[in-house]
């Protein structure tokens, strides 16, 4: 219990490394902020240019709202992509980064995945508001659906803050967790409906004649349902299925609680071995 | 009275890993993480701290003290025992960790202030004084990087002592800056202390413990050897260190990691017998004698004087007299010539130490372990502890050639 009075009392301290987060991100860029953009916008063109263009993946018609284009389609699942990838990777970095602050200061350590995590909502809030100002430019009337979309913004900061709290603590101790997630990424990316639509994904598989239940297992994976969440809302305009609301939220806490299980197990010794 | 900090039979294990690998191959390949030994740096220590003392942790290197500190600055955490603490504890570790090298000073002081708990309220209403402390005003709006390590420090001391906390910790820090921002340290510290605050300092410096600190704390490889009133503490220390030591070389506090050693401390006289009694404005020599396991580049040689109540007198050292040769192998002795022992009549002690060209690290250090007496001599004098030779004129006395 007290952890968690810990962590009210230090709101400000959370404010603050968040700032110095958003703050120290692009310091010294001429374009600073820019980047935060421009690089989906790069990765949307090079992914248009290989799976529409080269490899002709039709993105489905949007139900009810009729839209049907392919960049706005990739961008919808690219997006809350974006975030889970950077959660991960920046806060398993957090702790092995601010070494020196664990070190020599005593404050709650969680603190520093939570203020990473915090940043990229911040950048993640500035990616949904121009993805809606192009959505609405190609008349996609986004503006309802977005408090939707911030309840899923909020289920999947509490997933990929458990995440990360776990594989922070982790790469303390081991630091070739950083390469076996950068590894995993990978595969999540392609088995994830992001540069094609879920219906490319055959219900059954038949390997060496046994039938797998493929759609199923492809199902399973709590960020397929977050995606299809998010491009129900942005690109369909229609409400999520509550019951994958429910899955996602079910996954989130379970990843929240195992995270700072986790975390409260290893942080012990944090100090001397990071 | 009651107690602000109650240390309750803490113990604390460090983990000394014979090779670093860090890597889940070799985890998986040994069947377990890297091999370790287990070392205990806190043996079971207790002792409680009442509220508004101003309390010392001495003891040689390694002793565990520094790791106390630690402890009860919840950095570590006892494997052992428990440590409870009444009120806001500010720690002076290191000065401005957590400082973004990229982010002016102004967002830093937010940032290390929060850091350091406090509230962004708290820091706007102190924001000026803190400025103004570390004497930054022109500065406050360019990033830290370019500030020089003397700014960083000042910074970074003037947001910990703002703080306000009701525990203030502090490992060996007292000298940053330069002497006036000690000096307006040292009055930080004398008002916090009026103001009732508990203050726990960790040093070697006795002479300054003795002065600083109400109560102190002996610790010796992680045992708590006796706690009390401050003189008290030091003299025990002093006599414990002290004892026999007059003659020769072998007692006293000794440190270092030991590849070199001073194998021996000499005084001697002008017709260079090896004495320990000599007289004000006497030619000495004082003759240190080295082993050296190793070939060393750039060692430097330095020495201390003491009186017997901890005043440091002097301190030369090699270096600073440019005397250091390229390398040194073997054994052998180095002289410090005196023509005229100013010390004025007494009980002094001499430290030595052998240190690499950065003295950073410390070969052998062998604190206080010569004892020698100064006796009346020319020029003629008692008082203080120097004497500076110098020549009364102007009055009409006539002078006996």
């Amino acid at each position: 219990m007290s952890r968690l009075s810990d962590f009210v009392g230090t709101r400000d301290l959370a404010v603050n490394l968040t700032l110095r987060e958003l703050r120290g991100r692009y310091k010294r860029s001429v374009l600073g902020w820019t980047w935060s953009l421009l690089n989906p916008l790069a990765t949307v063109a090079i992914y248009s240019l290989v799976f529409s263009f080269f490899l002709k993946v039709q993105p489905p018609v949007g139900h009810p709202s009729g839209l049907k284009s392919f960049a706005l389609f990739l961008l919808c699942g690219l997006v809350p992509w974006n975030f889970f990838q950077n959660g991960l990777n920046m806060g398993l970095g957090s702790l092995v980064s601010n070494g020196n602050l664990i070190k020599k200061v005593y404050f709650p350590r969680e603190l520093l995945v939570a203020s990473t995590i915090g940043s990229l909502d911040v950048t993640m809030l500035i990616e949904l508001g121009v993805l809606s100002a192009i959505l609405l430019l190609f008349g996609n009337m986004v503006l309802p659906w977005l408090p939707v979309v911030l309840v899923l913004l909020v289920i999947q900061t509490v997933f990929v803050f458990g995440i990360a709290l776990a594989l922070s603590v982790w790469n303390v101790y081991f630091r070739d967790v950083q390469h076996l997630v950068a590894i995993l990424l990978q595969v999540l990316f392609y088995t994830c409906p992001i540069v094609y639509p879920v219906k490319y994904v055959p219900v059954h598989a038949h390997i060496g004649g046994v039938t797998i239940p493929l759609l199923r297992i492809y199902n399973l994976n709590p960020l397929v349902r977050f995606i299809a969440c998010y491009r129900d809302a942005l690109y369909n305009l229609r409400f999520p299925p509550l019951w994958d609301i429910t899955y996602i939220t079910v996954w989130a806490i379970g990843t929240f609680a195992f995270g700072m299980w986790m975390f409260g197990k290893l942080d012990r010794r944090l100090a001397e071995e990071v | 009275m009651t107690s602000a900090i109650v240390v309750n039979d803490v113990w604390k294990k460090f983990r000394l890993y014979d090779e670093r690998n860090q890597s889940l191959k070799a985890a998986v390949m040994r069947g377990r993480r890297a091999r370790y030994r287990e070392f205990d740096a806190l043996k079971g220590v207790s002792f409680e701290i009442p509220e508004g003392t101003t309390f010392g942790l001495i003891g040689e290197n390694g002793s565990g003290k520094s790791t106390l500190l630690k402890c009860i600055a919840r950095i570590l955490r006892p494997d052992g025992g428990d440590i409870t603490t009444t009120g806001k504890i500010s720690a002076l570790l290191e000065l401005g960790a957590g400082f973004h090298p990229e982010l002016s000073g102004r967002e830093n002081v937010y940032l290390n202030g929060a850091i350091l708990g406090m509230s962004k309220k708290q820091l706007e209403e102190r924001f000026d004084e803190i400025v103004d402390f570390a004497g930054l005003a022109e500065f406050i709006d360019s990033p830290v990087k370019n500030y020089s390590s003397g700014m960083y420090v000042r910074l970074g001391f003037s947001v910990a002592i703002n703080v306000d906390p009701d525990i203030l910790l502090v490992d060996e820090v007292l000298a940053v800056g330069d002497e006036a921002f000690q000096r307006k340290c040292s009055e930080k510290f004398a008002e916090l202390k009026e103001s009732g605050k508990t203050i726990v300092v960790v040093s070697h410096a006795l002479g300054t413990m003795r002065t600083l600190c109400d109560r102190l704390a002996l610790l010796e490889h992680g045992n708590l050897v006796d706690v009390g009133d401050a003189g008290h503490i030091v003299d025990e220390y002093m006599t414990d260190v002290h004892v026999d030591r007059v003659t020769d070389g072998d007692h006293g506090t000794r440190w270092g990691s030991g590849e070199g050693r001073i194998s021996k401390i000499e005084l001697l006289d002008a017709r260079g017998r090896a004495v320990t009694t000599v007289s004000t404005g006497d030619a000495v020599t004082f003759r240190f004698h080295y082993e050296l396991d190793d070939r060393f580049e750039r060692p430097v040689f330095g020495m201390a004087i003491h009186t017997i109540d901890g005043v440091h007198v002097t301190g030369p050292n090699t270096r600073e007299a440019g005397f250091v040769p390229e390398f040194l192998e073997g054994s052998g002795y180095v002289d410090l010539r005196v023509d005229r022992l100013m010390l004025v009549r007494g009980i002094y002690d001499v430290s030595v130490s052998l240190v690499d060209y950065s003295c950073l690290h410390t070969f052998d250090m062998r604190h206080r372990s010569f004892r020698f007496d100064v006796e009346r001599g020319q020029p003629e004098e008692q008082y203080g502890v120097v004497s500076l030779g110098g020549t009364w004129e102007g009055l009409p006395v006539e002078v006996p050639q």
